[in-house]
């Protein structure tokens, strides 16, 4: 293992693996106690069809993505803020409407025949230096909103009600947290695909929950372990040749249920 | 309605609200005065919680005015501590009681990252006099319904209001813990003037000094008097006796 260390695509594997671990240990603490991963999901799925409308227009992937996630982002926090109750039949809109526009554009697209899989999980050793510095610079933007803002933040995900009342402009932190949100979302596909996304907005995220008593704490937590399941996962795949963001999820998946275990019989 | 020695805190002229076509509030007056103990009572749907979001200007007033300490309602938000109706919500959230204490604070005085030691004691402050300041560093999940509803009066509290309005703060509590969170609001009565809503009569009655019906119509009696004459303070009534007693009376 450690002379694999030596591959400069492993070097850029390992680090994508932890930035993107420590991005979705903050933002996907925001998703959950906001209870908005379905809508995170949603805004997943629809990023595929900016993935489509970049090849197809030829602007950088990451460009593109980014900034179709962030109209979804946009319109999803106008439904919500407008209809709460009826939040679901619009995150399943985008769901299938954003990935059914990325597949036409693609199959459009002269040519180019691009792997669906590859979206869907990541290819995690294929992640360039330059995606590199795009996740480092996400990483410093969401550091310092969460940092910034910490305490607004926190009102409107504990009680979102109340905070209103006492004066924070909910809309703005709300779709500030969905913004967010699409654009962990969007570096998230490239490593380590849509569907690990979800995973990983999640899994670490409930057992972060149980081990700390404050949001930071459960930030912080939830970022390491995110870290550890990325890289354990991606020395199963290397040592068995095994596809990496499913490794990884099954690993987050076993920890989650030994966790579980552990917890219930203490 | 009496006349007042001082002004009221809150003054409600000709109040009228729609819902969709539908008339929830019909023409409302009331006015409460400092020091009062206000308990609103009526059926579900009848309109207490359109009146108190109107009040907090959540709501926006379609017809008829809401004057709070002589300014129109949305101005005044901070004279009002508000403790919503259900504190159930994201129970499992990582929150540790001082900081759901400290969300109370007005948020142009809030620091931005982390908190100024000032804001922490008075938080304290605050949690002992509603008697959970050693709870200070407990998960919020952690506490019981009741403990849970002290805190959501101290998060009211912080702001140092002068009127507390609590939306049914005993629905979700065992008949222990709902005596003492009354025993808490009639402590803090002496200090503030208190607004609940609730639909349990029979507690509520020896705390209050007035009660509101609302059925869009609002029926006002000023429980002073009555107590006197019925002789009832401290006893339990039930609330069918207690609503024909209400319905009779022409104060």
């Amino acid at each position: 293992m450690l002379d694999a260390l030596s591959y400069e695509f492993i070097q850029n594997a390992l680090i994508a693996g932890i930035l993107v671990s420590f991005i979705a240990g903050i933002i996907g603490s925001l998703i959950v106690a906001n209870r908005i991963v379905f809508l995170a999901g949603g805004i997943a799925h629809a990023a595929y069809g900016g993935i489509g409308i970049a090849i197809f227009t030829g602007i950088p992937i990451f460009l593109g993505t980014s900034l179709f996630a962030i109209v979804a982002a946009l319109f999803m926090a106008i439904v919500t803020i407008k209809q709460r109750e009826r939040v679901d039949i619009f995150v399943g809109l985008i769901w299938a409407v954003g990935m059914a526009i990325g597949i036409i554009l693609i199959d459009l697209t002269p040519g180019y025949n691009v792997d669906l899989m590859s979206y869907l999980f990541g290819s995690i050793l294929a992640v360039s230096r330059d995606d590199l510095y795009y996740m480092g610079g996400l990483f410093v933007v969401v550091l310092f909103a969460v940092t910034f803002w910490y305490r607004s933040i926190l009102a409107v995900s504990y009680d979102s009600e109340y905070a209103s009342l006492s004066g924070i402009n909910v809309k703005f932190f709300y779709t500030l947290i969905l913004i967010l949100s699409a654009l962990t979302v969007v570096i998230a596909i490239k490593v380590v695909g849509l569907i690990l996304v979800i995973a990983l907005l999640t899994i670490p995220i409930y057992i972060a929950q149980n081990l700390s008593s404050s949001l930071y704490s459960m930030m912080i937590i939830a970022g390491f372990i995110a870290s550890f399941f990325t890289t354990v996962g991606l020395w199963l795949s290397y040592s068995f040749d095994l596809t990496s963001g499913a490794s990884i999820i099954l690993v987050s998946a076993f920890s989650l249920m030994l966790f579980m275990i552990f917890s219930k019989n203490r | 309605m009496q006349t007042n020695r001082s002004s009221p805190v809150i003054q409600i002229e000709n109040l009228s609200f729609t819902y969709d076509k539908d008339l929830v509030l019909e023409n409302i007056n009331l006015s409460v005065d400092e020091k009062d103990f206000l308990v609103i009572i009526g059926p579900n749907g009848g309109g207490k919680s359109t009146l108190i979001k109107l009040i907090l200007g959540i709501n926006t007033i379609q017809k008829g005015s809401i004057t709070i300490f002589n300014y129109s309602s949305n101005k005044s938000i901070s004279s009002i501590g508000y403790v919503p109706q259900n504190t159930n919500v994201n129970i499992n959230f990582p929150i540790k009681v001082i900081e759901v204490v400290m969300m109370g604070h007005h948020s142009h005085k809030r620091s931005l990252f982390g908190y100024k030691k000032e804001e922490i004691t008075h938080a304290m402050y605050i949690l002992k006099q509603v008697g959970m300041e050693e709870f200070a560093h407990k998960k919020i999940g952690l506490l019981s319904g009741g403990q849970r509803q002290r805190v959501m009066i101290a998060r009211a509290l912080c702001s140092n209001p002068k009127i507390l309005l609590l939306d049914e703060p005993t629905s979700s509590i065992d008949a222990d813990g709902q005596k003492q969170i009354y025993e808490l609001l009639k402590e803090l009565h002496k200090k503030v003037t208190i607004i609940v809503i609730s639909h349990d009569l029979s507690v509520v009655l020896e705390y209050a000094t007035k009660v509101a019906h609302i059925n869009k119509k609002l029926s006002f009696h000023d429980l002073g008097s009555m107590q006197k004459e019925l002789n009832i303070k401290g006893t339990h009534i039930c609330e069918v006796e207690l609503l024909q007693m209400l319905g009779k009376c022409k104060c």
